[in-house]
């Protein structure tokens, strides 16, 4: 009974860690490929998952839907209203230069979530989107955790696949280009605003299915599922660990910093247990988890900013296309 | 048209604050060069240092506040010196970063040191003052006329002292600063000195006005930022009157649309000002 | 006494040399004029000295001491001072305030030094009060000279000072640069208007792609056909 619970716990860890991994490489598309500091991830996943969820589920009177659509539609249309969420924010703001769009994707996401929070008849509000359903009729208990962790592991492939052949390509060559040199590629005759608004949508995209992914796992979507804090700064945290710039550091980000957050709790349990932490810090721990990541965050920032694997461009940008 | 009038005052009040916080931000961006995303929750700490003082220690408002700012100046210099020090080589984007790690640190902090529960520095309804049609809260008094007198001592400091023409320089031309023999060390202290003090004075304007909250500072990040980029960024005086301006035309804007989306408006107006002049009102610089 | 030695100078910026074994001598109350071709490393050269560019190989000394890779603070503080050639000067203060700004590190009275400026550059008095980023091409030069000799340097090491400015400010600024020389400055000059610079020097050194060429007093520079062949004209 002990390796049930210990097992169906580590199911539903990697379920998680691949929903976060899909998260972290959409981001990298963003960050890694682009330069862009987009802190409202939050937004777009949390669009995912609501469009996801108004896709899926029955109707119902407090909430737009009901369309009963199945599943992959569900996906597909969470990538498709990301994309364009992020195509009218980026026409608008991808102008600007990183600090200023950094504040400004903060704002989107402020804008998302209130007005996720304040159009009832769109979201149903606080009280949230329920009976999400699960894509995999018949099974129940940890049948269904690991098929649904089967479909989550098709998704982070696929989405790796994607990002990795985008990566090599010849878009992706520009978008190095335009990170290291604008004004040179400006010269060349490239509409930099362009590839900058691809590379943005791209990103969102995949942001944009991580949500629906999590909105089926979990079943039931509110706005408080979508904090900065789990929607943003954890997908940060795991992109800059493992390693920006790199998609299989995206991925080990994602297993290894999800790991350090869903653990941090029993370890503090267990050092209050054996008394080094005191009571009231371990009533209080999920305060002191988030201390901890921000602590682990500047330290990698400090010791390591390059992340756990870092990028490996494949070919210098500067050498003629036929050569090596 | 009372309504008007009023929301004006609840504009001016909310404007006072914001640009407390502005004036840092700018500060910060023109000196450092990077976005200070834990400028919010340096606001969140001072208000909750006061608290200490008031609740903790008893002490009249007047000293919890001296308290309260002396020890938030403290803290901005120490995360300055610990941490943002090592990574002034750094592309700004890795400082915003960090800044984003300490602003969750502190906030933490704070919740587990106090708690996520509201708190409020004295139990009891202040009676507002009814001045012709117009309702005032006593608070208020303090709140502007406290935010007027720092600016103005900010001013005297900028305008009259040696160090501060030399932040003025510094904000302007940091190389050419360097180049001159001006300490920048000393000045990039002085200015976290600076921007702790105005961070906790409104911070704890916010909590007199409203309540104590973990995240007070935080939600009012975003206008602070607006109103640093709408006044044009190193520009202090210039944070203050975009603060001002956000302050009440967020106020204004509930005659039109939802109160809920006031944070919105600011937004809005800062990306207005970031599409028709990048350098803000008063021309600072463009990072 | 001799003011100012480089010797054999490699250095550049990040990982790659734009100098290779520059090599220059001044003594004290000199002009010494750094002229060559674009891309020569005139302004490199300077900046060397100055602790800006960092210095692979060779030694930089001042007054008899080594003061290579010295950070530009610590040079300040020895008497050497720079003006460089675009963003001179504090736009948002007033002029007068980009004066005391100079004088940053002086602990004491510095009215006199102040005066003389302003007896230097009379408009600059007249504008004091007014900010320094809303003057002309020329003033603003002359407030960023100014601003350099506000600590009374033995040594002033003048960018391009006559960069994009008209005639008639040319000849007053150079005017006024041998006045300063006059008052016992030793001057390091990058210059673009090489005839008219290599007039007023007392030395001159011709660089090109990072490298001495030729190196003779002002005059003889002057004179040289290949010199003049380079890059003199008229």
């Amino acid at each position: 009974m002990e390796f049930a619970g210990v097992f169906s716990y580590l199911v539903f860890f990697l379920t998680m860690a691949g929903i976060y991994a899909v998260l972290a490489l959409g981001l990298n598309v963003q960050w890694g490929y682009t330069g862009q500091i987009n802190i409202g991830v939050a937004g777009f996943f949390a669009v995912g998952a609501y469009t996801a969820a108004i896709m899926t589920t029955a109707p119902s009177e407090d909430h737009l839907g009901g369309f009963g659509l199945p599943f992959v539609v569900g996906l597909v249309a969470a990538m498709i209203a990301s994309g364009i969420v992020a195509l009218a924010v980026g026409l608008i703001t991808l102008k600007l230069r990183s600090d200023y769009l950094a504040i400004a994707t903060i704002g989107i996401a402020e804008i998302l979530r209130l007005f996720l929070k304040n159009e009832q008849w769109l979201t149903n509000g606080v009280r949230g989107i329920p009976s999400i359903p699960n894509p995999l009729e018949g099974l129940t208990g940890i049948g269904l955790g690991l098929g649904y962790l089967a479909i989550v592991i098709v998704l982070v492939v696929l989405t790796y696949w994607a990002v990795e052949r985008l990566y090599r390509s010849p878009w992706a060559r520009v978008l190095r280009a335009i990170r290291a040199n604008e004004d040179a590629v400006t010269a060349a005759g490239k509409s930099v605003l362009r590839f900058r608004v691809e590379a943005f949508v791209t990103g969102s995209m995949f942001m944009g299915l991580a949500g629906a992914l999590y909105a089926h796992n979990s079943g039931f979507i509110s706005p408080e599922a979508f904090t900065p804090m789990f929607g943003t700064f954890l997908p940060w945290v795991m992109l800059i660990a493992g390693g920006s710039g790199n998609n299989r550091g995206a991925i080990l980000g994602a297993v290894v910093i999800w790991g350090v957050w869903t653990m941090t709790p029993t370890l503090i349990d267990l050092l209050n247990n054996i008394g080094i932490v005191p009571a009231f810090l371990a009533e209080r721990a999920s305060f002191l988890r988030i201390f901890l990541i921000g602590l682990l965050l500047e330290i990698i920032l400090v010791t390591r900013p390059q992340g756990i694997l870092p990028e490996r461009p494949p070919r210098p940008i500067d050498l003629p296309a036929d050569s090596g | 048209m009372i309504d008007i009038v009023q929301l004006l005052i609840y504009g001016i009040v909310l404007g006072s604050i914001i640009a407390l916080g502005a004036i840092g931000v700018s500060l910060i961006f023109g000196i450092l060069r990077f976005a200070h995303f834990a400028h919010g929750d340096l606001m969140t700490l001072g208000a909750y240092f006061a608290l200490v003082g008031v609740a903790g220690m008893n002490l009249p408002m007047f000293f919890a506040f001296l308290l309260a700012i002396a020890a938030t100046a403290a803290v901005s210099i120490g995360i300055d010196r610990v941490l943002y020090r090592r990574l002034r080589r750094s592309h700004p984007i890795i400082l915003l970063i960090s800044s984003v790690g300490v602003a969750l640190m502190l906030r933490s902090l704070v919740q587990m040191i106090w708690g996520p529960d509201n708190k409020i520095y004295q139990a009891g309804v202040q009676m507002p003052w009814i001045v012709g049609g117009l309702r005032f809260k006593p608070d208020w008094v303090m709140i502007v006329g406290g935010a007027a007198a720092l600016m103005i001592l900010l001013h005297l400091f900028l305008q009259r002292t040696r160090l501060g023409k030399a932040m003025r320089a510094m904000s302007d031309n940091a190389d050419l600063a360097r180049v001159s023999g001006i300490d920048t060390e000393k000045v990039v202290i002085w200015t976290w000195l600076i921007a702790g003090v105005l961070a906790a004075a409104a911070g704890i304007f916010l909590g007199m006005d409203t309540r104590l909250h973990p995240i007070m500072g935080w939600k009012l990040l975003l206008p602070v930022f607006a109103a640093a980029i709408f006044g044009g960024i190193g520009k202090p005086y210039g944070a203050i009157v975009g603060a001002l301006i956000i302050g009440i035309a967020q106020e204004m804007s509930t005659l039109v649309i939802s109160p809920a989306y006031k944070p919105a408006v600011a937004f809005a107006l800062m990306v207005l000002m970031l599409i028709w002049r990048p350098t803000g009102l008063f021309r600072g610089k463009v990072l | 006494m001799s003011l100012l030695l480089a010797e054999d100078v490699y250095g550049g910026y990040g990982g790659t040399d734009i100098l290779h074994g520059v090599s220059m001598e001044m003594d004290a109350g000199e002009i010494v004029v750094i002229v060559g071709p674009n891309g020569a490393g005139k302004s490199t050269a300077m900046k060397s000295v100055f602790g800006l560019v960092h210095v692979r190989e060779g030694r930089v000394r001042f007054q008899d001491e080594d003061i290579t890779n010295e950070a530009p603070d610590r040079i300040v503080a020895r008497g050497m001072c720079y003006v460089p050639q675009e963003h001179n000067v504090f736009p948002s203060l007033t002029v007068h305030e980009n004066l005391e700004m100079g004088a940053f590190i002086r602990t004491d009275d510095y009215t006199a030094q102040i005066d003389r400026v302003y007896d230097l550059f009379p408009p600059l008095k007249e504008k004091r009060r007014q900010p320094a980023g809303t003057l002309s091409g020329g003033q603003r030069q002359m407030v960023a000279i100014g601003r350099a000799l506000m600590l009374d340097p033995k040594l002033l090491l003048l960018d391009e000072p006559t960069a994009g400015l008209s005639p008639k400010f040319i000849d007053l600024i150079f005017q006024r640069i041998r006045e300063i020389n006059d008052q016992g400055v030793g001057i390091l000059m990058v210059e673009q208007n090489a005839k008219q610079a290599l007039g007023m020097a007392d030395r001159g050194y011709v660089l090109v792609l990072g490298r001495n060429r030729h190196e003779d007093t002002g005059r003889n520079l002057l004179d040289d056909p290949e010199v003049a062949e380079m890059f003199l004209g008229g």
